[in-house]
């Protein structure tokens, strides 16, 4: 039979790898499904000698063989019987716009989830028990129009586009709206849920998110209005179009009706949009999640604003603690400067008082020394001479110098000796470059 | 005429009996299977019957009876056969005898002596005597008496009509040697062709004919052929493609003579505009444009019109797409995708319409061949598959004992295990992440089964693993990647609309997913270049019998991978 050709290289074996005989059984087969071979062809009847050895085989086998066996033709599912409403059947095949076509095939059930075989099916059985020449053989009346009316349902029906086209405006699937009354008992969720539910068929972004319940996320919640918000809709209303006439009547006049037909579509949908956006608006004002999550939010908020508060108050409290500190320092720290002012003045003064005692003394050591005169009365000249001098030491000398010198010479009653500590001084002053040698000539 | 013929003195012949057309055909001495014409030379005779003052007309003849003697013809009756009245559609019938209650089933009232009153004729009986001028033909064709046939039934015929139908031909003098499926004939008919492959392949019959569309999903495993799925249609038909016509020419002929009326408003104009149409259907086939004309069409207005291929194609687009979406949906049904198909035989009469070929063709990959005859110059004729399908099991089976017959047609026979996954081998890789997977059977191929394969092994030889598992098939679907978006930008938006639709196709592609592991073995020592052949049975009872050698060495690896289950008899 046939062979099989692989150019692809089989793997090299793997170090270490070793069976018994150099094969291995892993797994088995996975379980095999029980079909109809076609009896036909001549490999078939070789097949059919090999397994029959020419036996003949018992009924109980037979049974046996068949009970198993995969199904390919599939048997008629009564998923679309549904009874007929006798006022259905007096329809007119003209006023076929009006019918609502799943009613007359009997899909109601299904409605815009039927399949197109489900269409057909129930197609099919119209058709077997409505079919005029039947009928009319049966003796019953020549009436064709539901006959008609059932093959216009499925023209309609089985055309993909014409289809979309009536369940755009098939009234049967609709789902008003609960009023406000009604989702305040407390069944918002079913309620609406159908809602969205028949709204979501229109959408060409598949699949639609559900409305869910009360347990449902803030991300969900949100999810599901930004998708209604931002609603694709396949909805068209070319089906409510008043009929064009035939194209061998006035062209104008065919043409006048598509445009009015063109602006009425255009008109419908945008009254369709606005029609969607405020059933989203009404559902998303019932919603009680929205106001949990906006009070979950606003207590969230709040916390924090009391978090922020209590922090705040803290600080001003840390403030004015830090404040009141500083400004007691501050207080403190005033008063110390001011008795250490005071004190400095005291002092100050004191000092002040002192130096002036002191070039007092000093001065008076100068007079105690005869102006530094060897003897006798000293000259004008040497008094002048001897004082300037001894002013200019004195004032460049410090206050403390000054007393140091003071004390030197308060005792001192010898002029001699009192020149020498003048000498000293001026000596002590020259070296600290205070004068100039040869300023102080009295004293030199 | 006794049912049971010796099979040394039996003539067998195929039929294929349909509900517009049926056609009769025998297998010549060197195997091959010849379509015979009747007396008015039509290879495809119409299923009618006609009674004029008596006379019975059959065929063509019987079928032009439509525009004069309506309620006397007989058509479209082979699917009432066996049923209960109110499981018919008499939708095909509106413009011949009305099918009407009998007892249990359906008969016409047909005038059919030279008696000035109606009858009852059971549709068993029409059939009988439709049967019987089938007969007639090919004994007067092949010059010896056809006492035996293989007749084509759609798939969904059921017992009871099976029944009703092999009464009939008995009464016709026919013995009826087996009952085939038309979509299996259809596929035998090009299976039994001289040099034909019986490779494994997945083939997917469409049959497009006169009052009914039928779908098959078939696997074919090496001569083997097993229906996956399949699907009807009674809305997509020929007839419907003849409508669009009519109501297309009855619009150009109500637009030229506005003052002679609607033809379809006048049962003998419709009819007349019916047939004519029927024809222009079948000149588009060959031609690309075709003429309509008929003298007197309403009230004595003569009518003649020109169209073209193009414009059929056009009225027809609605029907030419339903039919290929019965096509996708029938593999859809089978769990399959339409990569997995490898052929399409376009069968019934309306396949020679160029516009099904390629409407088809346009639903499926490039791998997938369509058989049609506007596809391939080799293909058969599409109403002639299933009668030759018919001719060719005729005469396999002529020898045969009836008895033998039923028995190896038995359920017990034909219902076998088939394979859920495909079982292949690991190439380049032995670790199932990386390795690649190369099947040797395919899912769906009924046991037991043989199959072998020759692998290539690395280039410089040594020891190989061979590991055999099971393997699933999955789709990749790749979107193309979009285009930069700088690109796009500088596009004008005139052209943008052009790259949106480009952007909708995307790529697809069939992978092998590997499943479970079967078993492993090792060849060791492999030659420079050398291959390695694997022979792998599966026995009913779903165990494996494996041998593993090289080509052209002795000996080998023999292994076995239990089955679970021993209810086979092999």
């Amino acid at each position: 039979m046939a062979n099989v050709e692989i150019s692809l290289p089989l793997p090299v074996l793997p170090e270490g790898w070793a069976g018994e005989k150099d094969f291995k059984s892993i797994g088995q087969l996975s379980q095999a499904t029980d079909r109809n071979i076609e009896p036909i062809g001549p490999h078939f009847l070789a097949y059919a000698r090999r397994k029959r050895h020419q036996r003949t085989f018992s009924e109980d086998d037979r049974i046996q063989a068949q009970a198993h066996v995969k199904q390919v033709e599939d048997e008629d599912p009564d998923d679309i019987d549904e009874p007929e409403d006798p006022l259905m059947l007096q329809r007119e095949a003209k006023d076929w716009k009006s019918q609502d076509h799943y009613a007359v095939l009997g899909i109601t059930r299904h409605r815009h989830r039927a399949t197109e075989e489900q269409i057909k099916r129930a197609h099919r059985r119209k058709v077997l028990k409505h079919h005029p020449d039947k009928k009319a053989a049966a003796g019953g009346t020549e009436d064709d129009q539901f006959f008609k009316c059932i093959q216009k349902a499925t023209e309609v029906l089985s055309d993909p586009v014409r289809r979309r086209q009536f369940d755009s405006v098939d009234e049967g699937a609709e789902v008003e709206p609960p009023s406000k009354k009604d989702t305040q008992k407390g069944n918002f969720y079913k309620l609406w849920g159908k809602v969205f539910e028949a709204e979501g068929r229109f959408s060409n972004n598949q699949p639609v998110p559900k409305l869910g319940n009360d347990k449902s996320t803030k991300e969900e919640v949100e999810h599901f209005y930004n998708f209604w918000y931002n609603f694709d809709s396949w909805r068209t209303f070319e089906y409510l179009d008043e009929d064009v006439p035939d194209d061998n009547e006035n062209r104008d006049q065919k043409r006048h009706v598509e445009r009015k037909n063109q602006a009425a579509r255009r008109k419908k949908k945008t009254e369709d949009t606005t029609r969607l956006r405020r059933l989203v608006d009404d559902a998303l004002a019932l919603d009680e999640r929205i106001k949990k999550f906006r009070q979950a939010e606003s207590a969230q908020k709040n916390k924090r604003r009391l978090e922020k508060e209590a922090e705040q108050k803290r600080l001003a409290e840390e403030a004015a603690k830090k404040k009141e500190e500083d400004a007691k320092a501050a207080a403190e720290k005033e008063a110390a400067e001011k008795a250490a002012k005071a004190d400095n003045k005291k002092s100050k003064e004191a000092a002040k008082n002192a130096a002036k005692k002191n070039k007092r003394v000093v001065r008076g050591a100068v007079k105690d020394a005869n102006y530094f005169h060897a003897s006798g009365d000293a000259p004008a000249t040497q008094i002048d001479g001897a004082l300037n001098d001894v002013d200019l030491i004195i004032t460049r000398i410090d206050n403390e110098e000054l007393a140091a010198l003071t004390s030197k010479l308060n005792t001192e009653k010898d002029a001699a000796k009192i020149k020498g500590i003048f000498q000293e001084e001026v000596k002590r002053l020259v070296g600290a470059g205070k004068v100039t040698e040869g300023e102080l000539k009295s004293l030199a | 005429m006794s049912a049971q013929t010796d099979p040394a003195q039996r003539v067998a012949i195929g039929i294929s009996f349909g509900n517009s057309y049926s056609s009769i055909a025998y297998t010549t001495g060197d195997g091959k299977s010849e379509v015979i014409a009747n007396e008015d030379g039509d290879r495809q005779i119409p299923s009618a019957l006609s009674y004029v003052e008596g006379e019975e007309l059959h065929g063509g003849q019987a079928k032009s009876q439509f525009v004069r003697n309506a309620k006397n013809t007989a058509a479209y009756f082979r699917d009432f056969l066996g049923q209960q009245f109110e499981s018919i559609d008499p939708s095909p019938c509106h413009q011949s005898a009305h099918p009407i209650q009998h007892g249990d089933g359906v008969a016409f009232g047909i005038r059919d002596t030279d008696e000035d009153k109606e009858n009852t004729v059971t549709v068993g009986d029409v059939t009988t005597r439709h049967l019987k001028r089938l007969r007639s033909s090919a004994s007067d064709y092949l010059g010896k008496d056809v006492n035996a046939a293989v007749i084509t039934v759609p798939t969904n015929f059921s017992d009871a009509q099976k029944e009703a139908l092999k009464k009939a031909s008995t009464d016709a003098g026919i013995e009826v040697l087996q009952f085939i499926n038309e979509p299996t004939a259809a596929v035998l008919s090009y299976d039994a062709r001289p040099g034909a492959q019986t490779a494994d392949k997945i083939v997917v019959v469409a049959d497009l004919g006169g009052t009914r569309s039928d779908i098959a999903v078939v696997a074919s495993r090496g001569g083997i052929y097993t229906i996956l799925a399949t699907l009807h249609d009674y809305e997509v038909s020929g007839f419907k493609l003849d409508q669009v016509l009519i109501d297309y020419f009855a619009k150009e002929f109500v637009k030229k003579h506005k003052s002679a009326g609607d033809p379809r408003e006048n049962d003998r104009s419709l009819a007349k505009l019916k047939l004519e149409c029927e024809a222009v259907k079948k000149a588009l086939s060959i031609g690309t444009t075709a003429n309509f004309s008929m003298e007197s069409l309403v009230g004595g207005v003569d009518f003649t019109a020109t169209i073209n291929r193009t414009r059929y194609d056009l009225l027809g687009s609605k029907l030419f797409a339903a039919f290929t979406r019965l096509v996708t949906h029938a593999v859809e049904k089978a769990h399959l995708d339409p990569l997995d198909v490898s052929e399409i035989i376009l069968a019934g009469g309306n396949s020679h319409t160029p516009k099904v070929a390629s409407a088809v063709r346009s639903a499926f990959p490039d791998s997938t061949t369509i058989l049609a005859p506007s596809t391939s110059s080799t293909a058969i004729n599409p109403s002639e598959l299933s009668v030759r399908g018919a001719a060719i099991q005729a005469s396999l089976i002529q020898e045969f004992e009836l008895e033998d017959i039923e028995q190896s047609t038995h359920p017990m026979v034909t219902v076998t295990p088939h394979l859920s996954t495909a079982v292949g081998v690991l190439c380049i890789s032995g670790d199932e992440s990386s390795g690649i997977f190369h099947p040797i059977i395919d899912a769906e191929t009924s046991l037991p089964v043989r199959r072998t394969a020759t692998i290539a092994t690395p280039r410089e030889g040594g020891d190989v693993l061979i590991k055999v598992a099971e393997g699933s098939r999955h789709i990749k679907v790749t979107k193309p990647e979009s285009k930069p978006k700088s690109e796009k930008e500088e596009a004008d938006d005139e052209d943008s609309d052009e790259d949106e639709s480009d952007e909708e196709e995307e790529l697809r592609e069939k992978t092998w997913k590997v499943g479970k592991t079967l078993s492993e073995a090792a060849i060791r020592g492999v030659k420079k270049g050398g291959k390695v052949e694997v022979q792998i049975n599966i026995g009913a009872d779903l165990s494996i019998n494996a041998i593993f050698r090289e080509v052209g060495a002795k000996g080998g690896i023999r292994g076995i991978v239990q089955g679970h289950k021993t209810n086979g008899s092999t």
